[in-house]
């Protein structure tokens, strides 16, 4: 990479933006994986390479699996949010690596979400 | 068969009862009748947290949001918005302006409504390691800004107007030290970032610094151009090996891009940042003594004035502030101070990232505008207190701190109604409480640590918290008087007083402050010698009652050998010389023949 100049970064940032909408809208499958101390320290590197090796296993080629800082959510780490074309994007919670291969097979194969581990919280509001 | 639709029914207990399970069948039962159960999924979630308009349903991916939905809704929402396509308007939930943000994404309700993110914008957004995602979401835009369109007076005013004031504890007002450091006259000057957070129970710092490095990089840069300097420290503690290796990738992308190092963007500014690695010493954060630390030397405080801003590291003007002051900046000098200033108080504007942890349902990072309550934090973001506890009190600022009562769950927080409650912001740890804890023995647990981290400089912080230790020793032994607290009080006051660093100054603070609100425990302790919380292993004891059978599991299990004695299918005996109060024998016990007073 050399150096950017002011006109350079601009233009990086615009198309860069391209592709981060295109994730956003769905047109892109994107597993994104919480990798921050509490994430890892809960096992997110094995199941990042779960993913990895479930997705070699099936033979998905436009999958991209990446990282992210902890989001917030450290009670129910690891965490991974999942975005598939017209799907809409989900975030997983407690997920281990088995939990990752079910996310490869029925979420992204089968167009499935895994009920029983989407994250949203109780929110005991006082009554 | 791909599935086109999925439905959503919120099943969290309060819309459960309201029929969450019902709806569910009717909806299977209409699915089913015009064979769409392989194009549409059905689901049963947790609770969305609006259960005042429950039961919820929600159809994806068009984002529909239904209300107050009834079983024989059912129909209609097939028949209509499934196989038709049309939404069924009169269900659904469209507050004006309300809608966008509220319905738009499966998470933003509940656990990240109450929530604004300025500070953590990035973090679980992007990959840290990987610049162009960070430039993407407007990265390195504010220094473009500040190399190619802003003065440092221009700077400086953005910063005043937004009314940010330093995280790191103090609420310094950030504008001010930046401003004192520029007009120092030095040829040569220093940025540094305090990433040391050594309170326990805080990670807000460590999780910025993975997720988005970014962010402080490009704001000490800022910060370079700003008050004149060319060079910057990072001192993080060496317990952070996954920050640090992060903001290692981070500078080094950023070189390779030209965001650092000489002439940045061809502005003419030369800007760089060496990481140095602190061996965790909590009073290494205090700002005199992290610079004694940088530049090699036992990290120890030294009175100030003179301030850093005027003589600082190596002697030199030095501009330090803490890594979530920097990590607002970018966001304040892209989007006006005026933005950022519509957030929080009259007096503390912006947003505070807390690490919320203890007695608490949601543990985690949550970054809220300053000014919410803190019922708001427990019990709407937090979920409450786990297992039907009582909640009793919450922690802030840390060892510096002090606890806040239920009955001040409605207070604003921000930096001085916190104080005005006789604790602090600190960095941002907020430890729950519930009825089982003992607050005497929190405050001994938080003076242990500040006793372990004192430095030793100065007499009333090494040995009025060695002496304050001895005091809840004994109370916490059943050996207590009532002068003790007195004592406690004096020596406490003239730690505030006397010390010479905020280390020696606060920490009295947990004692005072569960003196003021908890006195009546303290007293329980020193006249019933009982621990109302039972948590005090010298004042509890474990019997055996009537309602024993003899079953002689409490003895098997008890680790310590003979202390429990009995016949089998005789009333057992516990011997309180050797009992050594583990509480092994009531966990295992399957009659609640064994209690604890
Ligand atoms: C004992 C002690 C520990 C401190 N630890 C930290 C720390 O870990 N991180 C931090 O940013 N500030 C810490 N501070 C506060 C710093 O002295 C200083 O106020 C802060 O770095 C200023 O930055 P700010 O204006 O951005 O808050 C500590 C202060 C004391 C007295």
């Amino acid at each position: 990479m050399s150096k950017l100049t002011l006109a350079d970064l601009k233009k990086l940032r615009d198309e860069k933006k391209k592709e981060m909408v295109k994730r956003e809208e769905g047109k892109t499958t994107q597993i994104i994986i919480g990798m921050g101390t509490c994430g890892i320290a809960a096992g997110a590197k094995e199941v990042f390479d779960a993913f990895l090796d479930e997705i070699d296993a099936k033979g998905l080629t436009d999958v991209a699996v990446t990282q992210t800082g902890c989001m917030g959510k450290c009670h129910v780490e690891p965490t991974v949010e999942v975005f598939a074309p017209d799907m809409p994007p989900i975030v997983y919670r407690d997920v281990k690596t088995d939990i990752a291969k079910r996310i490869v097979n029925e979420h992204l194969i089968d167009r499935k979400i895994i009920a029983d581990h989407i994250f949203d919280k109780p929110a005991d509001i006082l009554k | 068969m791909k599935y086109k639709n999925y439905i959503l029914i919120c099943a969290g207990t309060a819309c459960e009862s309201s029929k969450a399970d019902e709806i569910y069948r009717n909806l299977m039962k209409e699915l089913d009748a015009h064979k769409l159960l392989n194009e549409t999924q059905v689901l049963k979630t947790g609770c969305f947290g609006f259960c005042e308009k429950g039961p919820i349903v929600k159809v994806l991916p068009d984002e529909s949001f239904y209300v107050h939905v009834k079983p024989e809704d059912a129909k209609e929402l097939v028949e209509e918005h499934i196989i038709k396509g049309r939404r069924v308007n009169r269900l659904l939930y469209n507050k004006p302006c309300e809608e966008t943000n509220v319905a738009k994404k499966l998470d933003s309700i509940g656990f990240y409504q109450k929530q604004v993110r300025v500070v953590l914008r990035n973090c679980g957004f992007i990959d840290p390691e990987v610049i162009d995602e960070y430039i993407a979401r407007d990265g390195y835009a504010a220094l473009e800004k500040v190399l190619f369109e802003m003065s440092a007076d221009d700077i400086i005013n953005e910063l005043k107007t937004s009314g940010l004031r330093g995280r790191g504890g103090a609420g310094f007002p950030t504008w001010r030290k930046g401003m004192f450091t520029k007009d120092a006259q030095n040829e040569e000057k220093f940025v540094v970032c305090n990433a040391d957070e050594g309170d326990p129970g805080a990670y807000m710092d460590r999780s910025i610094l993975e997720g988005d490095p970014h962010s402080v990089l490009e704001a000490m840069t800022i910060a370079g151009k700003t008050i004149g300097a060319n060079r910057g420290y990072i001192y993080i503690r060496a317990e952070y090996p996954l920050a640090i290796h992060r903001l290692e990738v981070a500078i080094k992308q950023a070189k390779e891009f030209g965001l650092l190092g000489e002439n940045i963007l061809n502005s003419g500014f030369n800007f760089d940042i060496e990481i140095r690695l602190g061996a965790g010493a909590f009073v290494c954060g205090e700002e005199t003594a992290l610079l004694a630390s940088l530049e090699g030397r036992r990290g120890m405080p030294v009175p100030r004035p003179p301030f850093p801003a005027v003589k600082g590291l190596w002697g030199k003007p030095t501009l330090i502030n803490n890594v979530e002051s920097y990590a607002n900046i970018p966001a304040i000098l892209t989007k006006g101070g005026n933005w950022f200033a519509q957030f929080g108080t009259e007096s503390s504007k912006g947003t505070k990232v807390f690490a919320l942890t203890g007695k608490i349902t949601n543990s985690g990072l949550i970054e809220v505008p300053m000014g919410i309550t803190l019922r708001e934090i427990i019990y709407e973001i937090g979920g409450g207190i786990p297992n039907g506890k009582k909640f009793k009190a919450v922690q802030t600022g840390g060892p510096s701190g002090g606890m806040i009562t239920a009955d001040y769950l409605d207070t604003p927080i921000d930096f001085d109604n916190l104080i005005k409650l006789g604790s602090m912001m600190g960095s941002g740890g907020m430890i729950v409480m519930d009825e089982d804890d003992c607050v005497v023995d929190v405050s001994k647990f938080y003076l242990e640590f500040t006793v372990d981290e004192s430095c030793g400089k100065c007499s009333p912080c090494r040995i009025g918290g060695r002496q304050l230790m001895n005091y809840l020793e004994k109370i916490t032994n059943g050996e207590g008087t009532d002068e003790d607290i007195r004592k406690m009080r004096l020596i406490g006051h003239a730690m505030q007083m006397a010390s010479l660093c905020a280390l020696g100054q606060t920490a009295p603070n947990p004692i005072i402050s569960t003196l003021a609100y908890f006195e009546d425990e303290y007293m329980a302790h020193i006249h019933d010698r009982k621990c109302p919380a039972g948590k005090c292993q010298k004042l509890i004891r474990y019997f055996i009652n009537e309602k024993c059978i003899g079953c002689t599991l409490c003895a098997k299990k008890c680790p310590v050998d003979g202390c429990i004695k009995g016949e089998k299918k005789q009333v057992h005996v516990i011997n309180q010389e050797a009992c050594i109060k583990c509480g092994e024998c009531e966990r295992v016990c399957k009659f609640k023949a064994v209690v604890k007073i």
